[in-house]
């Protein structure tokens, strides 16, 4: 770390003055280490070839043509190609028009959050997890929260249970639409792009209604929500469950049978069950190869098991089958927040212990014990009993996990998040592997990696 | 314990096994670590869910934690391996000659804690440069702080 003062002081000159630190200005420390590159090497091992040429689990290699040298070239794809869906960049070897290797190189976006979140409160924490997987915000609040709550060995009231279930429901269907709209928009269904954000749309103004943001909510905490449902949201909930079906159709219409669709998506980037068990991969991409796995099921979180709803499964794990498999989740989730519209419980929207939430503000003036706890719960936060939790969540994107170790203080000792997309990734050369250089886009795209989820 | 579980301690007499806020925990030693995957794979765990570590840096004498979450689909089963590494070079086993999922977030732990995963095939830094000196999340790594300078900041000398 270099020093402030040390840095001034070794300028002759202090009146000249940087406006801004630049990385790599100040005289460097850092030696280059022989640990290698994330980059294609000159000569690589075995497995790390086998790893790139996508086939470290099954050797589909189909494409055999003799390929002339000067065909062959690596092609260096993104961090900021518009198609990469943010700061992904791709290493990709082709020759002629096909793929031979592909490697992932991750890392532009990383922010240190899991270092973030040990400088922070249990009560702060979920303003940081929320930033993580900016297209399921209310994901990550709810790992996290289920994390400090089990090890709080706290449980949350029915009311508090059954709005997490609505809105993270209703956040699945906003990340879908997000997902069909850019996966239209790669491969050029423009429509769709601006069919699918404008019905996020509605679900954004009903977050911003009950949450006061679009995005990064805060919304579920530890010990319950932040606030109960806005007046009138059920009304709003009944909009969008009128609405979405007649555009879901509407959307059927533009894609589903549309022979170019169908002739970019069908057979391309394909991800076989065996393939993705090995590789770790969760979420849409597991379902669409054929294997019904769902954590909502398997692992029933925050009484979601209440609720009456299927896992739909694909079968050939192609763009087409991760395209309908989100489509058709969408459709299970209206089911499930229809339900929960209609059973909502009665009764108090977060714990009534304000040794870990907040007391209710009319309270403050009138109550010295309410004042204590609030000052106290948010200078200093509350301290959760020593132990390791492993929870985990069914995203959008598939399992997101919240692995929280405390050492008994008002601080995680270490909070270690397993993001989908960042184990999604690892497919990409298995299903880019022998494809067209103009499938690339498809593949991504269908994958839906958010890059705040990959690199944390 | 469920019977798989059961099957699988009768096998490792040395691993302790405990129970974690309702999760099942097998801590094991180091040298176990490969081993104790293979036959946890073979008892029906097919998915390694994660791989990760925790640094205990001055209140354990046995420095590092490598944790490993195994899923099981076929049994709906999830178990937790933790193994204890020491302070000077800590060395652990790769598990992705079992599961070559866990090759990504081996990676990723060798990056934030300098945890060296042998007989992995491709053990780079993945989220921080190449160039990059450290580790991270070692709790001896500090958070740190860009040097801004503000308009006044040419009087602090």
């Amino acid at each position: 770390m270099t020093d402030e003062k040390t840095l001034i002081k070794e300028e002759e000159t202090p009146t000249e003055i940087m406006d801004i630190w630049v990385a790599g200005t100040e005289e460097s420390q850092f030696q280059p280490t022989d640990e290698g590159s994330q980059e294609f090497g000159e000569d690589e091992s075995v497995y790390r070839l086998a790893d790139q040429f996508g086939r470290v689990i099954t050797d589909d290699y189909v494409f055999d043509d003799e390929v002339e040298e000067d065909e062959r070239m690596v092609v260096n794809m993104g961090p900021q190609h518009p198609s990469t869906h943010g700061v992904l960049r791709l290493q990709l070897e082709l020759e002629g028009e096909v793929i031979r290797r592909t490697k992932p190189i991750i890392g532009y976006l990383h922010t240190g959050m899991e270092k973030t979140a040990e400088q922070l409160t249990f009560s702060q924490g979920s303003t940081n997890v929320t930033r993580m997987d900016y297209l399921a915000p209310l994901h990550c609040e709810l790992a996290y929260s289920l994390a400090v709550e089990r090890l709080l060995d706290v449980e949350v009231p029915p009311r508090a249970a059954a709005i997490r279930v609505l809105m993270t429901e209703l956040n699945r269907i906003s990340s879908h639409l997000v997902a069909l709209a850019t996966n239209g928009m790669d491969i050029g269904a423009i429509s769709m792009m601006m069919y699918g954000f404008r019905e996020r749309e509605s679900i954004l103004a009903f977050f911003e209604k009950n949450t006061g943001l679009r995005m990064n909510h805060n919304f579920i905490r530890p010990g319950g929500t932040a606030a109960d449902l806005a007046p009138g949201w059920k009304d709003d909930v009944a909009a969008i469950l009128s609405d979405l079906p007649t555009r879901l159709a509407q959307y059927d219409d533009l894609l589903r049978e549309n022979p170019i669709w169908v002739a970019r998506t069908q057979g391309v980037g394909v991800i076989t069950a065996e393939e993705a068990i090995a590789l770790s991969i969760t979420g849409p991409a597991l379902r669409a190869a054929g294997v019904p796995w769902d954590i909502r099921k398997a692992f029933p979180y925050s009484g979601i098991e209440q609720y009456d709803f299927e896992v739909p499964v694909g079968e050939n794990g192609d763009v087409y089958d991760r395209y309908r498999l989100r489509v058709d989740e969408v459709h299970e989730s209206l089911k499930i927040v229809e339900q929960v519209m209609d059973t909502m419980p009665k009764g108090d929207y977060r714990v009534v212990d304000r040794k870990i939430t907040p007391p209710p503000r009319a309270r403050i003036d009138e109550s010295m014990e309410a004042l204590i706890h609030h000052f106290k719960l948010f200078t200093e936060g509350f301290k959760v009993p020593a132990g390791e939790t492993y929870v985990a969540v069914e995203s959008p994107r598939g399992e997101l996990g919240c692995y929280l170790v405390s050492d008994g203080e008002a601080r995680p000792y270490r909070m270690h998040t397993r993001a989908p997309s960042f184990y999604n990734l690892q497919a990409l050369p298995v299903a880019m592997a022998d494809s067209l250089v103009a499938d690339t886009v498809a593949t991504i795209a269908s994958m839906d990696p958010v890059m705040g989820d990959v690199d944390r | 314990m469920n019977q798989i579980l059961e099957d699988l301690a009768g096998k490792f007499e040395t691993v302790t096994w405990e129970v974690s806020h309702e999760q099942d925990v097998a801590r094991l030693h180091v040298e176990d670590w490969f081993d104790f995957a293979g036959a946890a794979k073979e008892a029906g765990f097919e998915v390694c869910v994660d791989v990760t570590a925790v640094d205990f840096l001055r209140s354990r004498s046995e420095r590092y934690e490598v944790v490993a979450n195994l899923l099981s689909m076929s049994h709906r089963l999830r178990l937790r391996m933790i193994a204890a590494l020491g302070r000077e070079d800590p060395r652990i086993s790769s598990l992705t000659p079992l599961w070559p999922g866990a090759g990504f977030a081996e990676r990723e732990v060798y990056d934030m804690f300098g945890i060296v995963f042998d007989d992995h095939p491709d053990l780079t830094r993945i989220l921080m440069p190449d160039d990059w000196e450290g580790h991270p999340l070692r709790k001896d790594f500090g958070v740190g702080s860009v040097p801004v300078q503000f308009k006044a900041s040419h009087q602090v000398k």
